[in-house]
């Protein structure tokens, strides 16, 4: 049924989601009633919502399509022998509390403390198998886009849309641009998916992509794993766009066999037919199109406040010309323009959150950090994205690669991605992290981040200064 | 939720030229434990307004006298870009900002402000800068006629997107709209099934 019909217009995957999920197109008077088939839940977005159906007596209406778990002002400390983690203030502690009364109270599946299966809640859906192609997908939250890497519409809504989605299942929306992010050739040696969408962001600027979707293509996408498409979609938000996505593919579908929410045996395979037929239309048209070249892609870091301020791990600062917004960047960073960033002094390294959270990601990182030491100076944190990240990571041995090193091995959450639940960097530190977003006081009041791949960031651990993952032999020397 | 009806706003002029505006400026995340929609004005742009001793820094635009008070923030581009986090326009309401003018408006900030009744304008670069000549002064803001009042008698056209504007200026209960759809949800679910 994805098909185009003899004589239809060729459609792109979002036209045809789009379509295929209009409870009532859009007028000019009213915007579209969107349908939406799975909603995720976390602890800082939905109290207001969950007060709002109270109010007005009204029940959760598909708690079948609802899943909820705990991880922005969830502790990554082992928990006490109450049971519970130790929380950052009273406040942390209640909203936690308040959204598992919630799930009680309107019956909704808590992927909670000792659930086995509690995680960041980008990294949990695709986890379970939850996230599927052709699926519409909301969350409180803005990095809902990664969810995209699976063929599927996925984006973030404020908390009375929460609300809207919990009480109908719907949203208001109206028809967003579409916008295909071509990227030809293949990434070299050494080069990962967050360099790539560090560099498209940088391409694009953080208000590129506002109004759209993106649709990322070409070969070089073709190529990634889904956990680097997950890396990819995730920041299509730092682009401005409202959602990112890549067609579903044979990856697509051998990543999601034998998840725990996927059909099984024969049903399956008629899944995978029917998920493969949201792939864009040969000839669909787009708003707009840009072209990146992979080879072209270096390991890439942020030297600004903002992800669309990036340049190659081993280049000069670039000059801001007159720009004083740059400039202002620039003096909250420490960096000087026209002088490269390598050689920096780092104080804290985080390898976590639902941009690089996932095993794939701790593998990268362990894989520099193997058989060395992290500079004695440097405070380094490893946050797995899920409960099943950490036991997976546990049975090949990686925590003990990081405690070895002398990293600290968490439990699962956002954690420094967010600094909302105790761990954060101190006032004026430099951090390299590999979360998305190095707004000023992100990470902390005063605190300084650089973002990076896990690669780079393990680089930087382990030489105590910003540092080019390509040249780790070298760094190791300078930091015995 | 229903809100009260915004026709017309006549308040102070608040600007604040930077470019970029993300939703960690605007509140804090780790001032987002709260389970409340209220409160949170005081923490709104806690970083810039406030030095790490919690002394209101005097350069910052909003703690000027003449700007303090100020229910009509114009923002250089790309305001409100970052989070979903609704708290961004919860703190702006609260802290009393109810227009937000802007040349480019992040999407998601604009569709939570618009929910909560904080107007989100964006004007092009020629009229931002006449707007910014007033800062400190009285400007009124009309959305049954989609205009910027100056004090010198310039106007200022804007356009709201029609269902937001409409349901602000009759206060329209947007999830009450939604719940009177349900036969068609309906309808559309059991469609999908079979
Ligand atoms: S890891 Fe960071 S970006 Fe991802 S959901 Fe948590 S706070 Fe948001």
């Amino acid at each position: 049924m994805n098909h185009p019909a003899p004589g239809q217009r060729p459609r792109t995957i979002i036209d045809k989601i789009w379509d295929a999920h209009l409870v009532r197109a859009e007028s000019e008077d009213a915007p579209a009633i969107l349908y939406i088939d799975l909603h995720l839940l976390h602890e800082v977005t939905s109290p207001q919502a969950f007060a709002e159906l109270r109010a007005r007596g009204l029940r959760v209406r598909r708690p079948d399509r609802t899943l909820v778990t705990l991880d922005h002002s969830t502790p990554t400390l082992p928990a006490g022998a109450d049971g519970r983690p130790p929380f950052a203030n009273p406040a942390a502690a209640e909203q936690v509390a308040a959204l598992e009364r919630h799930c009680a109270e309107f019956g909704l599946e808590l992927h909670g403390f000792g659930s086995g299966t509690r995680g960041v809640v980008h990294v949990m859906g695709p986890e379970l198998g939850a996230t599927q192609p052709g699926m519409t997908i909301v969350c409180g939250d803005s990095h809902t886009a990664t969810h995209g890497a699976f063929g599927a519409l996925a984006f973030g809504i404020g908390t009375t849309e929460v609300g809207h989605v919990l009480a109908t299942q719907c949203l208001l929306q109206r028809r967003p641009r579409t916008m295909a992010v071509t990227v030809d050739g293949r990434l070299r040696p050494g080069v990962t998916a967050k360099d790539l969408i560090l560099h498209i962001i940088g391409v694009l600027g953080v208000d590129g992509g506002t109004g759209h979707v993106i649709e990322y293509r070409g070969e070089a996408v073709r190529a990634l794993s889904m956990e680097q498409r997950m890396t990819l979609c995730n920041m299509s938000i730092e682009a401005g766009a409202r959602a990112g996505l890549v067609a579903p593919d044979e990856t697509t579908v051998e990543w999601l066999r034998g998840r725990p929410r996927v059909p099984a045996g024969a049903d399956f395979e008629r899944a995978a037919k029917d998920w493969l037929a949201w792939a864009s239309d040969p000839g669909a048209r787009y708003d707009r199109e840009v072209r990146i070249d992979a080879a072209r892609v270096e390991p890439t870091i942020t030297w600004g406040t903002n992800p669309g301020q990036v340049m190659a791990v081993d280049a000069c600062v670039p000059e801001p010309a007159s720009d004083a917004q740059a400039r202002r960047a620039l003096d909250y960073m420490g960096f000087r323009c026209g002088r490269p960033a390598l050689g920096s002094r780092v104080d804290v390294v985080f390898i976590g959150s639902c941009t690089n959270g996932r095993l794939s990601d701790l593998r990268e990182a362990a894989a520099l950090l193997r058989g060395r030491r992290i500079a004695p100076h440097v405070r380094m944190l490893v946050v797995p994205g899920s409960e099943q990240v950490k036991r997976a990571a546990e049975a090949e041995g990686l925590d003990r690669v990081f405690t070895a090193a002398g990293a600290e091995w968490r439990e699962p959450g956002c954690s420094m991605c967010i600094a909302m639940n105790g761990d954060q960097v101190a006032p004026g530190q430099l951090a390299v992290s590999t979360s998305n977003r190095n707004f000023e006081g992100r990470q902390g009041p005063g605190a300084r981040t650089v973002l990076a791949s896990p690669a780079t960031a393990a680089a930087c651990a382990v030489a105590g200064v910003i540092a080019d993952p390509r040249s780790i032999p070298i760094l190791e020397e300078q930091a015995a | 939720m229903s809100l009260e009806p915004v026709r017309r706003i006549e308040s102070r002029l608040a600007v604040l030229p930077a470019e970029d505006i993300d939703t960690d400026q605007i509140i804090p995340a780790r001032f987002l434990t709260t389970t409340e929609r209220r409160g949170l004005g005081r923490h709104c742009f806690a970083d810039w307004r406030y030095d790490g001793s919690g002394r209101e820094r005097p350069d910052f635009p909003l703690n000027r006298p003449e700007q303090r008070g100020a229910g009509v923030l114009l923002a250089g581009r790309n305001f409100g870009c970052g989070s979903s986090r609704e708290h961004a326009p919860w703190a702006l309401l609260d802290a009393g900002i109810r227009v937000l003018i802007s040349t480019r408006i992040a999407d998601i900030f604009r569709n939570n402000a618009l929910k909560n009744g904080l107007l989100a304008i964006e004007v092009g670069a020629d009229a931002w800068t006449a707007i910014a000549a007033f800062a400190g002064q009285s400007i009124a803001v009309d959305l049954e006629r989609e205009r910027i009042e100056l004090p010198d008698g310039q106007c200022i056209g804007f356009s709201i997107e029609r269902f937001a504007r409409q349901c602000l200026l009759r206060g329209v209960d947007q999830l009450g709209y939604l719940l009177a759809e349900e036969a068609a949800i309906r309808a559309f679910e059991s469609a999908r099934v079979a």
